[in-house]
């Protein structure tokens, strides 16, 4: 009984992200009928769907990690963008130093290079949160001021190209295969990071430490291990995502690359219903609000909007969110679903979110 | 009461900060001498800074609130940029500008104060959400760069004060007097009231207590929502008047105006002892936090790092302090060292010693 209210607790966490994402998408839907047409073109599928998985994969993976570090450390990463890049960089100077000859095997191993940059980086900002207390949007303050500077020093100056087939492939399709290779290559990170949070107690440990690290300890738990552990895995996402992202690009831009990314997931995160503050995680829910983000901005430019206004509509619809996902409005719905209850005698239907979606917005 | 015999966090942090400002700016006299020696250079930071002092001090009284507001930046340069156009326009004169400045720093302040005290809502989420919007505003207002050239403006933004007795001689033996810009006045004037407000006013106190704990400062019966709320306003209003204040130093409304001043203001803040995770931190470390960030990027400058070296060395330096701070904090907490009073300071009974050992 209990696990099935949990697993319901789960649930409703994830409406509010997805009730979002099918707002978004009745209005696309509105303004064209076609929007979800899928057109194949060379054999592989193209589209508004298609493109908004493309556009969001980088963004996927990281908040992923952005989730698992909000949770444990009770903070934010603000230089997962410029650990990306530097990441990056380093990959790219690899598969460059290989020269003509680049096979799959140079990709991969550079690929791995890159992650253990990532893991580097990531131990770099854990050992400032766990080991130091240092809070961490300070710590990884640092990062983000230097990082950029970093990765322009290893790219050496000027930003360098990625012309061979195979990183090519990475970016668009592989031939042969129908969709898009950043959308298999993030739904395959996802699969990795479901099989882990299945078969491991990850999920358990950094609820643990998130909800009170000093009860975690109590229990066995060592809260700096945890949250150390969670910026390792913030910065192997953040070289994958550079990865992804700089395949897409086919050239390292040190500047640009992965640029304000940590302010999207972020509010990615967020928009899954999960607490900035630590504590329970939902992974589904923060990927479910990065495509909302992704959808929102295709979105703004399908409605064409003002692209000067772009970002005060963005501002507008997530203060509109954050209101009806409040826990005061929260609590006020339930009250007025119980009214509601007792006046209608008690019908064993809970139409429970729904009406507190409705109500909030007539509160607005 | 209970007598002091320890220095609380707070202060201990703000000495800390004094100490390494004071070690920075001695660096920067020895390697530097020339350019450091004079008043001039230290008068500049102010005249150039002033729109980042007055932000950095409205992000203090939020980071000891327990709060953070990203926002400040962006609102900071939206308001050049509306200050501009209606100075340009010749709708309104100074004073409207200033007023204009002020209301829309308080539209934002209410706007995150409400959300955030009485909604609950995260205030990282809806002050990112008020940059968004105030870069958006900004963007649909003009895009491009706009000077003032009203007349009174351009008078009041030349305006300078010249001390007769503190200047140099320069190499032709023509002595120069030091010079300062009115909105020094306005920093300075800021920095005393901020201060004396969290010093000694009801709402200062309450906004410490709410910051390091808000479930016993809602037992004390303190008015949590309510105190956080004016944090934001307060801090909104700031944030309007540094825009303002960037108009008078810079003429100009641009897009790039104020980018990046809240990562600034959150490391000058640091850096002057405040914590983000709030209740602790002296309101005059964001004055002294800030002036040690304009000196590492004055040393670094003068030193002629390579362009692209000054950001990592900044970001080391910052480093090197967050460690600092952290060790003796650490150490503190363990009992390794005691900052006692100084003795002038002690009390007169010194048999309370033990039980006021576990005072943090």
């Amino acid at each position: 009984m209990s696990k099935l209210k949990s697993r319901f607790d789960r649930l409703s966490q994830l409406f509010l992200p997805l009730s979002v994402l099918v707002v978004l998408l009745m209005i696309n839907l509105i303004k064209g009928a076609d929007y979800f047409k899928i057109t194949m073109i060379n054999g592989v599928f193209y589209g508004n769907i298609p493109n908004i998985l493309f556009g969001a994969s980088e963004l996927v993976i990281l908040s992923i990690g952005m989730t698992l570090v909000s949770a444990a450390a009770r903070g934010q990463d603000i230089s997962i963008g410029e650990s990306g890049a530097i990441s990056s960089a380093i990959f790219v100077q690899y598969v460059l130093s290989a020269g003509e000859g680049v096979t799959i095997w140079t990709i991969l191993a550079g690929f791995l290079i890159s992650c253990a940059a990532g893991l580097v980086l990531g131990a770099f900002n854990g050992t400032l949160v766990s080991f130091f207390n240092v809070q961490p949007m300070v710590a990884t303050l640092i990062l983000f001021l230097g990082g950029r500077s970093i990765a322009f020093i290893i790219d050496g100056k000027v930003s360098p190209i990625l012309a061979n087939p195979i990183s090519n492939q990475i970016g668009t399709v592989i031939p042969g295969v129908p969709i898009q290779t950043p959308i298999i290559l993030t739904a395959v990170f996802i699969a990795l990071v479901a099989v882990v949070l299945k078969t491991t107690n990850l999920r358990l440990y950094v609820e643990a430490v998130g909800i009170n690290p000093s009860a975690a300890r109590l229990n066995g738990i060592n809260p700096k291990k945890v949250i150390f552990l969670t910026f390792l895995i913030m910065g192997v996402c953040s070289a994958v995502a550079g990865f992804i992202a700089v395949n897409k690009a086919g050239r390292h831009d040190s500047v640009n690359l992965l640029k304000f990314i940590m302010m999207d997931a972020i509010l990615a995160v967020a928009l899954g219903g999960n607490s900035l503050a630590g504590g329970k995680f939902s992974i589904s829910g923060s990927i479910i609000g990065a495509y909302t983000i992704e959808v929102l901005n295709r979105t703004l430019l399908r409605l064409e909007v003002n692209p000067e206004a772009i970002k005060a509509f963005k501002a507008v619809f997530i203060i509109i969110l954050m209101v009806i996902a409040s826990p005061v409005v929260r609590d006020f719905a339930r009250k007025v679903i119980d009214k509601a209850k007792v006046i209608g005698s008690g019908s064993p239907i809970r139409p429970a979110v729904p009406i507190s979606a409705r109500s909030a917005k007539k509160e607005e | 009461m209970r007598p002091k015999t320890r220095l609380s966090n707070s202060t201990l942090l703000f000495i800390i900060a004094g100490i390494i400002f004071i070690l920075m700016y001695g660096i920067a006299l020895i390697s530097f001498p020339v350019s450091f020696r004079q008043f001039q250079t230290f008068f500049d930071f102010f005249n150039l800074n002033a729109a980042l002092f007055i932000a950095t001090l409205g992000m203090c009284v939020v980071m000891i609130g327990g709060g953070i507001d990203i926002s400040i930046g962006a609102v900071c340069g939206l308001v050049t940029m509306a200050c501009a156009l209606l100075l340009q326009s010749g709708a309104g004169n100074i004073w409207g500008a200033f007023f204009l400045a002020l209301g829309i720093g308080l539209a934002f302040g209410l706007m995150h104060g409400f959300l955030i005290a009485y909604l609950d809502i995260q205030p990282f989420i809806i002050t990112l959400a008020g940059m968004f919007l105030a870069q958006g505003l900004l963007t649909t207002l003009h895009k491009e760069p706009l000077n003032v050239t009203v007349p009174t403006f351009v008078a009041l933004r030349r305006y300078t004060i010249e001390i007769p007795w503190l200047g140099t001689v320069n190499r032709l033996g023509v002595f120069i007097p030091c010079e300062i810009k009115p909105s020094v006045f306005v920093v300075v004037a800021l920095v005393v009231l901020y201060a004396v407000m969290m010093k000694w006013t009801r709402f200062g106190r309450n906004l410490y207590a709410v910051g390091g704990n808000r479930q016993s400062a809602r037992m004390l019966g303190i008015n949590v929502k309510q105190t956080i709320f004016l944090s934001y306003v307060l801090c909104g209003m700031t944030a309007g008047l540094s825009g303002f204040v960037f108009l008078l130093t810079t003429g100009a409304g641009n897009i790039g105006n104020g980018s990046l001043y809240e990562i600034k203001a959150i490391a000058a803040n640091v850096m002057g002892g405040i914590m983000l995770n709030g209740g602790v931190g002296n309101l005059l470390g964001a004055p002294v936090g800030t002036l040690t960030l304009l000196t590492i990027n004055e040393l670094i400058r003068a030193a002629g790092v390579q362009s692209n070296l000054q950001a990592i060395v900044s970001g080391l330096l910052l480093y090197v302090f967050i460690m600092l701070q952290s060790i003796i904090m650490a150490l503190r907490e363990r009992r390794k060292i005691k900052v006692a009073l100084p003795s002038w300071l002690q009390p007169h009974q010194p048999q309370d010693k033990s039980n006021v050992e576990s005072h943090g």
